[in-house]
């Protein structure tokens, strides 16, 4: 399977030109960028790892991308998300978000479901690769990525 | 008693006689009046009777959404009631339209019960619309002081929560109405809804009319479409929506439709227009309680917000539920099936997803509007759109939309799950466009044809719809433009 999640999932894979268009956009947009990376991808994790602090004052597409691509070689199959941040009156909330690595295997998720009273169903997303434990979630110890 | 004395004694006898005088000499013509930041102002479009002066007319309406009736009553004598009559303080002739004029009336604060859309309306076009001096009346705009506006607790999440609720940033919600919207078994149904989502939209929904009828019980449908959507959330790893119509004939049955609806899960109910402005305000507690979105179908709106000259405009409309507190309300599309001037629909944007919004005439604005911080409504484009448009509907309807393609996903040749990827894959093409810099309104054909070689589905849909456009004139247009009425 292939998840989703953010702005561009339904195209193919941004190469690094394309992340730098889009960063430039957000630096444009006065939007500071950050980086963040996960091996659970639960549409529910809100909390991806901070790969270091947004960074406010890097106004260089370059230099961010830079940032972009140390998170893909310290963090191989994961999933890797770029933001941008609005912190305007009224917005104060992430602007654009994307996804710019994934683990070379997807497992995705396995749809539980308990049956209650009545025909209801509850519900519960499980995401196969939380089954094993962090680092060894794609592969043996991370393994290398497609991008490696 | 002095020559002066007489006189304002000869004209307090005149106003306290009994019988008819006019509005305008009763106090509702008040032309040296200096609206205060607490009023509540409101821009009428008044068509008065042959022989009927324009500023009589913009009186007499005064005096009918206040405190006048057709002749002098002592008992005003009882009241200060100068405070709480209406004032009329402007009559301007419209522009190139003979026999019309724009009315502009200030209402104290003090006529208005705190937090109360019924209230608000019945006092305000209460009484007045069949009154006979005027052959046609409509309220086009109206100001809600910041003080009044701060005694609604607005939409229940806003666009801002919604967004971070649903993991969803930089580009336009996507949504498909479920069709046919009448004769699907809940089992068919909820295959709609599946492959709808499955295949790429954030959203589905249930049409104004889908409630519980003989063919389609609310409770089977709640409960197929719901494994519709944890399949597809499953099959995607993103947070998925159906707008569960929990419209009933009752506030009773409404609860207990929305209750079910999140007990078994689902991040959205919606509610129409037709439920009543009360039945909203409560849904809208109920949705900010229990933590579910509120989406409201405008259902019945065109009956009175179409026609320039009789009734209410939609941007009145957009207003009053911004205070109600809906999370979603359908406001135009431009392009697609259904009444839209550009400028006009713009206005209705602003309106809701501004919070300092300009007085602006060519977008039908008449009055700058400060909503304090209130939350934002997202706006909700259906009808008669699809893949091809999606320049368009960048350009003019901007990021912070839910673009609803019914028949344009469900439509598609090679099936729903494939047309709702062709709607998703263009949408992103679009905003990676705009994002690289390009100039996307006018490269939009090539940028899909671009983006359709290596998606077959949006390759199908742009040969199949492409070509399809709704260009008739529209109906309700500002008075000042510059701008064609269709795309």
């Amino acid at each position: 399977m292939r998840i989703t999640q953010g702005t561009f999932s339904f195209l193919p894979d941004l190469t690094d030109m394309e992340i730098k268009a889009e960063v430039q956009y957000a630096l444009d947009n006065g939007w500071p960028l950050s980086v963040e990376y996960t091996d659970d991808p639960h549409p529910r994790n809100s909390y991806w790892e901070m790969w270091g602090l947004p960074m406010f004052d890097q106004h260089d597409a370059s230099a961010v991308l830079q940032e972009i691509n140390e998170c893909r070689r310290a963090n191989q199959e994961h999933y890797i998300r770029v933001n941008a941040y609005d912190a305007s009156y009224g917005r104060q909330t992430t602007a654009l978000s994307f996804i710019v690595s994934r683990p070379s295997v997807e497992p995705g998720f396995r749809l539980e479901r308990q049956e209650v009273h009545d025909r209801v169903i509850r519900y519960s997303l499980h995401s196969y690769a939380t089954d094993r434990p962090r680092g060894e979630r794609y592969g043996v110890n991370g393994g290398p990525g497609p991008r490696g | 008693m002095t020559g002066t004395d007489e006189q304002q004694h000869q004209q307090e006898q005149d106003r306290w006689g009994a019988g008819v005088i006019p509005y305008a000499q009763m106090g509702y013509w008040m032309p040296d009046y200096e609206p205060k930041a607490s009023d509540l102002l409101a821009a009428f479009r008044i068509t008065p009777q042959d022989g009927v002066a324009p500023e009589e007319a913009g009186a007499a309406v005064a005096g009918e959404s206040s405190t006048a009736t057709w002749t002098v009553v002592w008992t005003d004598r009882l009241t200060a009631y100068e405070h709480y009559q209406a004032k009329c303080y402007r009559v301007e002739a419209v522009p190139g339209t003979p026999g019309q004029w724009i009315a502009y009336i200030a209402y104290d604060i003090d006529l208005f019960e705190e937090g109360s859309i019924a209230n608000l309306t019945s006092s305000i076009i209460g009484n007045v619309f069949g009154f006979k001096p005027l052959k046609a009346l409509r309220l086009e705009d109206m100001r809600i002081p910041v003080a009044y506006a701060k005694t609604f607790p607005g939409a229940p999440h806003g666009i801002v929560m919604e967004r971070e609720y649903l993991n969803k940033y930089g580009r336009p919600l996507l949504g498909a109405t479920t069709k046919p919207k009448l004769g699907l078994s809940a089992r068919n149904y909820g295959r709609v809804v599946y492959e709808a989502l499955r295949g790429g939209l954030d959203f589905t929904k249930d049409d104004e009319n889908v409630n519980s009828q003989p063919f389609l019980r609310w409770r089977d449908r709640f409960l197929y479409v719901m494994e519709g959507v944890q399949r597809a959330q499953a099959e995607s790893g993103e947070i998925k929506g159906h707008y569960l119509n929990v419209t009933a004939a009752t506030m009773e049955g409404m609860y207990e439709r929305a209750e079910f609806a999140k007990e078994i899960g689902s991040v959205v109910v919606m509610i129409d227009l037709t439920v009543g402005y009360t039945a909203i305000q409560s849904m809208s507690g109920w949705a900010r309680r229990n933590g579910v979105l509120l989406h409201l179908h405008r259902a019945g709106h065109g009956t009175y917000t179409r026609q320039k000259t009789h009734g209410v405009s939609f941007r009145v409309i957009c207003k009053w539920m911004r205070l109600a507190g809906v999370d979603h309300i359908h406001a135009g599309t431009v392009v697609g099936k259904l009444e839209g001037d550009p400028m006009t629909i713009a206005g209705y944007y602003d309106t809701l997803r501004l919070d300092q919004v300009d007085a602006d005439p060519r977008k039908g604005l008449y009055f700058e509007q400060d909503w304090a911080a209130l939350n934002a409504v997202m706006p909700v484009a259906s009808g008669g759109i699809h893949a091809g448009q999606m320049h368009q509907l960048l350009h003019y309807l901007g990021e912070d939309v839910v673009l609803q393609f019914g028949g344009g996903t469900i439509g598609h040749p090679m099936g729903i799950a494939y047309g709702a990827e062709a709607n998703r894959v263009a949408l992103e093409a679009m905003i990676k466009a705009r994002n690289e810099g390009r100039d996307y309104l006018a490269e939009g054909t090539d940028i899909l044809r671009s983006a359709a070689k290596h998606c077959k589905a949006l390759e199908t849909a742009l040969d199949v719809w492409g070509d399809i456009t709704f260009n008739y004139e529209s109906t309700d247009t500002p008075d000042v433009t510059v701008t064609p009425t269709s795309v």
